[in-house]
């Protein structure tokens, strides 16, 4: 994966399959902790006792369309080579919760990359499911809610192009007025 | 800097958008529209689906072409990823392989617009998409 924002994508791909139908994404960037953490919690399926200890495993997965399941080992590799960890916890009909964490300022933490893409992306291709993204920074922070945007659009689709093109911009602006 | 975009300022976005959509004739039943799933697990994002997924919904907008774009998890093509499954109005769903921003400039071109098929098409052997 190119950056941080391509592992989220991935990694909300597992809560999506998971038939969750609510996905919180927390990224918290301290600058001063020298950590920048990200957190994705989902009420889908959750996991198994058993499977939670082979899910980090890359030969693990529980698709039938292949035999490799790399994306929380990738984005656990990542995490360790900048200084940080995985961690996930879950829980059988409750859920699952992904918590990474990066130094800052670490030479090999990937950039965070296009958040406002990836989640307008996932807003737009999942309407049943609702999205809810927080934003932390040393200077600020920033809530977005799917659910908002589809009160205000009521019959119009968040698969409209220029819906989609809005709602990245306004993340966008509103991650660039809290930038550290 | 610029007024930060608000939820307000979507509301303004819906209701010029409203009316413009209930001009075009208001294809209520999918099968109207070209539908374009993109494959995005591990495989395929880590291959650039994300900004095939961001070009087609583009391209697509610019040449007014009423289509929705959405993800789709793995197909088993991860050798041939980015993959993205195109399926036409009254259609079978076509799979096209090692999709870049050329490949997928033919494909709108050629396939959605005229039906011609074009390079890269994989066999159909998957049951379910995920």
């Amino acid at each position: 994966m190119k950056n941080l924002s391509l592992h989220i994508l991935d990694i909300i791909q597992n809560s999506i399959r998971a038939k969750a139908n609510l996905i919180e994404l927390e990224i918290c960037e301290h600058l001063k902790e020298n950590k920048f953490l990200i957190t994705i919690k989902d009420n889908g399926t959750g996991v198994e006792k058993e499977k939670l200890n082979q899910i980090l495993d890359p030969y693990f997965t529980s698709r039938k369309t292949r035999d490799v399941g790399l994306g929380l080992s990738l984005f656990k590799q990542n995490a360790e080579r900048a200084g940080g960890f995985l961690k996930i916890y879950s829980k059988l009909g409750r859920g699952t919760v992904v918590r990474t964490m990066f130094e800052y300022n670490n030479i090999d933490r990937p950039v965070l990359g296009d958040i406002a893409g990836v989640v307008t992306l996932l807003v737009a291709s999942n309407p049943k499911i609702e999205f809810l993204y927080k934003h932390k920074t040393d200077n600020g922070e920033f809530f977005f809610n799917s659910k908002e945007i589809k009160n205000i659009l009521e019959d119009v689709s968040v698969t409209e192009p220029k819906v989609i093109s809005f709602i990245k911009e306004m993340i966008n602006e509103n991650l660039q007025s809290i930038k550290l | 800097m610029g007024k930060i975009k608000s939820l307000a300022d979507l509301k303004n976005l819906k209701t010029d958008l409203q009316s413009k959509i209930d001009l075009r004739e208001k294809g209520d039943s999918p099968e109207k529209l070209v539908q374009i799933k993109v494959a995005m697990a591990t495989c395929g994002i880590a291959s650039g689906a994300k900004e095939i997924m961001d070009f087609m919904i583009d391209e697509l907008d610019k040449q007014s072409i009423n289509s929705v774009v959405t993800q789709t998890g793995c197909m088993g093509y991860c050798y041939a990823e980015p993959t993205i499954e195109v399926t036409l109005p009254d259609s079978e769903p076509i799979v096209f392989g090692y999709v870049d921003n050329n490949r997928a400039t033919e494909i709108i071109e050629k396939y959605i617009k005229k039906g011609e098929i074009v390079e890269g098409v994989l066999p159909v052997n998957y049951e379910t998409i995920d």
